[in-house]
């Protein structure tokens, strides 16, 4: 998976260490891969070992004892299944939204001035508001959108209209949608916009000495060279919406639509006791289609490699 | 960049700055309507008490502090780990390079949720060492931070030429801290920079590993202030929003070319 | 790396090493530990010593409107000078549990626990016997025999209107009326939190179901939704003084402790309705086996059963265990006896079994999610 901002051409890694380190000394093949046995200890530590932990303990029921009836609960009982299809379709709908908005957003700053005050704003709202999803997020909506938000407020007295329900749509599937969207938009400016730079001048430059139009230049080479970049974030906003949990748990209380607040639910209720292991299980579901999603991403990356010479 | 110039057609320009009063609007309304909701008074009226009321909360303060500590721990605990692991990786051992990348990739993969689950028992082995502070949050942020830092950082060192850079220090002597330290480090200013400012917007931010684990975080604080308070949850999220933004723009203005560019050839 | 820096790193650390030791010290060696009872370490005196040597309480899940937690704790750490972190107020109970295993053997871990009735029964595991100097006084079956947990008050299942938004109802079936169109707020998803759960069981008996059969209840409430009445936000202090959610389904003491002292447009009134049998469910008193402060944690429970705590629960409007033993001996608190809601027929309080058989049932059944 080679990364994503890399701006196009990149340097490459392999060509620089084969000129480099042909020192004196060899040092020992144990020492060099031994300076990165931090960084592995503490990833294994952190992260390798829960994952095992969560993919163990769905096999297990509550009183240790290996069994699949988590997993098959977790797949196949309809009120779980639901939760994965709305999951799916949620994140669907707001990486595709919030790639083509933020896409837009992106090469609207990437043809200004690169020094320029707008882009160093742009960019910075979008770090922060990319990250700060959530409990804050939830709340800012709130205010715009709910019973007693400024939106509301403004279309039924100007209006006169209950379009908002009385700001109950927030809390539906609906309400989620175009409260992801508002943090897919964010991260796909910062995900895309390097790709963006990295159109190079000379290209567009060549193209219109060619005799080619805007549109042909699009067509030909821009759209080409950007597609995989734009495949490759579509594929992260999905991820990233298809995990968040914060922004739902702060909205919805009543029923749990995704399955990220049906794993809470599992988690949490005191009313059903001893579904921990479910929770797990459908933990598991998740890492599953994620990671699918990551060898897609992975697919197109290799793919357009082709590009990045 | 492609269009740099100033001659842009017409449509274009139009295009352009019509997306961009139509996004930047959409993200800036919840905005407005955050400081416009924290400021209603009772029957109409306009009033700050709700944000002079941030001030009187001993539990969000206390929230604020600890939040913040965590962060620095973070950004201190991710830049250890990765600057020197990704250097050497890129120096010594490249075909290392793929997996520390799907290492550092793989929390993507594995949602805050699914993680809180598997961390717990990590957590209770912690706590009897280290007395269960909230600040032991910095060990799991930093793995939640490691898929953005990473590509902060690795663009600072694509940017440069580590191997001629590292050989020069080493020719003239210098031993590998050396090297590290006061070679490539001031060199990637700009990926450690942006990497730190995506550090600190994570961990400001970050509420699901924080509540599970019943700490009381910024986040989690704000949360359970919504529940008794409307006004002060929202003035407070608009603050912390406020800050995190003022301090991405401070590094955004600060690092020397803060974007991670290929070096333009023709510039030299 | 130089010896310098080395030596002090290994300092460091063994300092760090130390103090943490030091600190982890407090709650092991102490005698009330494993006291059952206050009278077997030298009664209530040698008690109230050793509390305040301990110096603090960890307590959770212990909002400051709910049964007047909020008074309730004040008290006590006037009364006895100790300080009491009350940790995430919002927390259920399950929630409690997790806090107690996550912290186990921290200074951090909860020494109290104030249960639901399934989640306790399910993690005796995990308290401490003790009984109260008034557990005589206790009825049996509101107790664990050897004093692993006992009942400590109970509420009815009520409904709580704004009245200046809109009139109160008399029963349950007034809900579905369309003047409470998008207005009416159940306290959580009943197939996460208690409350929510015992809602379902007071609709279920106001339409012709039984302890036994709640499938009314779910019904009744899928009713509600479908006429638009149903809100699918939880309610809480914030949405009712913002007035998004004008009608709230709760326990009595929570519902009426929401009328108490307001000072914006909203007149709370709660009513328990008149078409079902007060519903009542028992929250459970537990000490963590565990508790970083045994003496303070024990102190804590010989605090709540005594009149005084007691009249202070009754005083956030929830029915205190011992309420007829306080009535009998005078010590109970008139005016507080009287503020409570009036309810008429006998509590319906769902045994072990109805309330498994209840639960399956929610879960399986409860389906409204807001597409």
């Amino acid at each position: 998976m080679s990364d994503l901002t890399a701006p196009l051409p990149a340097v490459e890694p392999e060509a620089g260490a084969a000129t480099s380190g042909a020192g004196p000394r060899r040092p020992s093949r144990l020492r060099t891969y031994a300076a990165l046995a931090p960084f592995f200890l503490y990833v294994g530590a952190f992260l390798m070992l829960p994952t095992l932990i969560v993919i163990v303990g769905s096999l297990q029921d509550a009183s240790g004892v290996p069994t699949v009836e988590n997993l098959r609960v977790a797949f196949t009982e309809q009120r779980f299944v639901d939760a994965f299809m709305r999951s799916i379709w949620l994140s669907l709908v707001t990486a595709l939204a919030g790639a083509i908005i933020g896409g837009l957003l992106a090469w609207a700053v990437a043809t200004g001035n690169p020094d320029g005050a707008l882009r160093r704003l742009v960019v910075a709202a979008s770090g922060v508001l990319a990250q700060f999803g959530g409990v804050m997020l939830a709340f800012a909506f709130l205010a715009t959108f709910g019973a007693n938000g400024i939106a509301t407020i403004f279309v039924e007295e100007t209006l006169g209209l209950d379009v908002f329900d009385r700001g109950n749509w927030l809390y539906g599937l609906t309400g989620l949608a175009v409260v992801y969207t508002y943090f897919q938009i964010p991260l796909m400016l910062i995900v895309f916009l390097p790709a963006l730079d990295g159109l190079r001048r000379e290209w567009w430059e060549a193209s219109a000495s060619l005799g080619g139009s805007s549109w042909a230049f699009w067509r030909n080479v821009g759209g080409p060279i950007l597609a995989p970049a734009f495949l490759g974030a579509l594929l992260l906003l999905f991820t990233n919406a298809f995990s968040a949990y914060a922004t739902a748990a702060a909205l919805v209380s009543q029923g749990a639509p995704i399955i990220t607040l049906q794993i809470r639910a599992a988690l949490t209720s005191e009313v059903i006791l001893g579904q921990a292991n479910v929770g797990k299980a459908m933990a598991v579901g998740m890492i599953v289609i994620i990671s699918i999603t990551m060898v897609m991403y992975a697919l197109i990356q290799r793919r357009a490699s082709r590009w990045i010479r | 960049m492609m269009a740099a110039t100033r001659r842009r057609p017409l449509p274009v320009s139009i295009a352009r700055r019509a997306i961009l009063i139509a996004v930047l609007g959409y993200l800036i309304l919840p905005m407005v309507a955050m400081l416009e909701f924290s400021t209603r008074g009772a029957r109409g009226t306009r009033n700050l008490d709700a944000w002079v009321a941030i001030g009187s909360d001993p539990n969000l303060i206390d929230a604020i502090v600890t939040s913040l500590e965590i962060a620095a721990l973070t950004v201190v605990g991710m830049l250890l780990l990765l600057v020197p692991t990704m250097t050497w990786t890129l120096l010594r051992v490249p075909r290392m390079r793929r997996v520390v990348e799907f290492l550092c990739l793989l929390p993507l993969a594995i949602p805050a949720i699914v993680l809180v689950v598997g961390i717990a028992p990590m957590y209770r082995f912690l706590n009897t060492f280290l007395g269960g502070s909230a600040l032991t949050l910095a060990f799991v942020n930093v793995i939640l931070v490691l898929p953005f830092a990473y590509r902060a950082i690795d663009g600072g060192l694509r940017s440069i030429d580590v191997p001629t850079l590292a050989d020069a220090g080493r020719s003239l002597g210098a031993g590998w801290l050396r090297v590290m330290g006061e070679v490539i480090v001031p060199n990637i200013r700009g990926g450690i920079l942006s990497a730190a400012v995506l550090a600190v917007a994570l961990v400001l931010g970050e509420y699901t590993i924080a509540s599970l684990l019943n700490f009381d975080t910024l986040q989690v604080v704000i949360a359970l202030l919504g529940k008794r308070n409307a006004y002060v949850s929202v003035a407070v999220s608009l603050a912390a929003l406020i800050f995190a933004f003022l301090l991405v723009l401070a590094i955004a203005y600060l690092a020397p070319g803060g974007r991670s560019r290929a070096p333009q050839v023709e510039e030299e | 790396m130089s010896t310098t820096k080395i030596r002090f790193g290994t300092a460091l650390l063994g300092v760090i090493a130390l103090t943490v030791a030091a600190c982890n010290q407090g709650g092991e060696a102490s005698p009330w530990r494993t006291a059952t009872s206050a009278a077997s370490q030298g009664g209530m005196s040698a008690l109230e010593a050793a509390a305040k040597a301990e110096g603090k309480l960890n307590t959770i899940a212990l909002p400051p409107d709910w049964a007047n937690y909020g008074e309730v704790i004040s008290a006590f750490s006037t009364k006895y000078g100790i300080t009491v972190d009350s940790q995430q107020p919002d927390a259920n109970s399950q929630e409690e549990i997790d806090a107690a295993n996550n912290t186990k053997g921290t200074d951090r871990a909860p020494d109290v626990f104030d249960l639901g009735a399934g989640v306790a029964l399910a993690n005796t595991a995990l308290f401490a016997p003790y009984q109260v100097s008034a557990w005589a006084d206790i009825p049996a079956n509101l107790k664990e025999s050897t004093g692993l947990w006992v009942s400590d008050y109970t509420g009815f299942m009520s409904i709580g209107c704004d009245t200046a938004t809109v009139e109160l109802p008399a029963t349950v079936a007034d809900l579905l009326d369309p003047k409470y169109e998008g207005m009416i707020a159940l306290n959580g998803d009943p197939t996460t939190s208690g409350a929510g759960f015992n809602g379902v069981v007071m609709a279920a008996l106001a339409n012709g179901g039984s302890a036994s059969d709640i499938s009314a209840g779910v019904d009744f409430f899928e009713q509600l939704n479908e006429a638009g009445n149903l809100l699918p936000v939880d309610p809480s202090p914030a949405t009712i003084a913002s007035g998004q959610t004008p009608c709230v389904i709760d326990w009595e003491y929570t519902n009426a402790a929401q009328g108490v002292g307001r000072t914006d447009d909203v007149v709370w009134e709660t009513v328990i309705p008149s078409d079902a049998p007060p519903v009542a469910s028992y929250y459970i008193q537990a000490i963590n086996k565990d508790a970083p402060h045994p003496a303070a944690a024990r102190l804590w429970e010989e605090f709540l059963f005594s009149p005084e705590g007691q009249n202070l629960w009754l005083k956030g409007f929830a029915r205190p265990v011992l309420q007829e033993k306080l009535i009998a001996d005078g010590t109970i608190n008139q005016e507080y006896l009287e503020a409570l809601a009036p309810a008429q027929g006998t509590p319906v309080v769902l045994t072990q079994e109805e309330l498994t058989a209840a639960q399956t049932y929610v879960s399986e059944n409860w389906n409204i999610t807001i597409q």
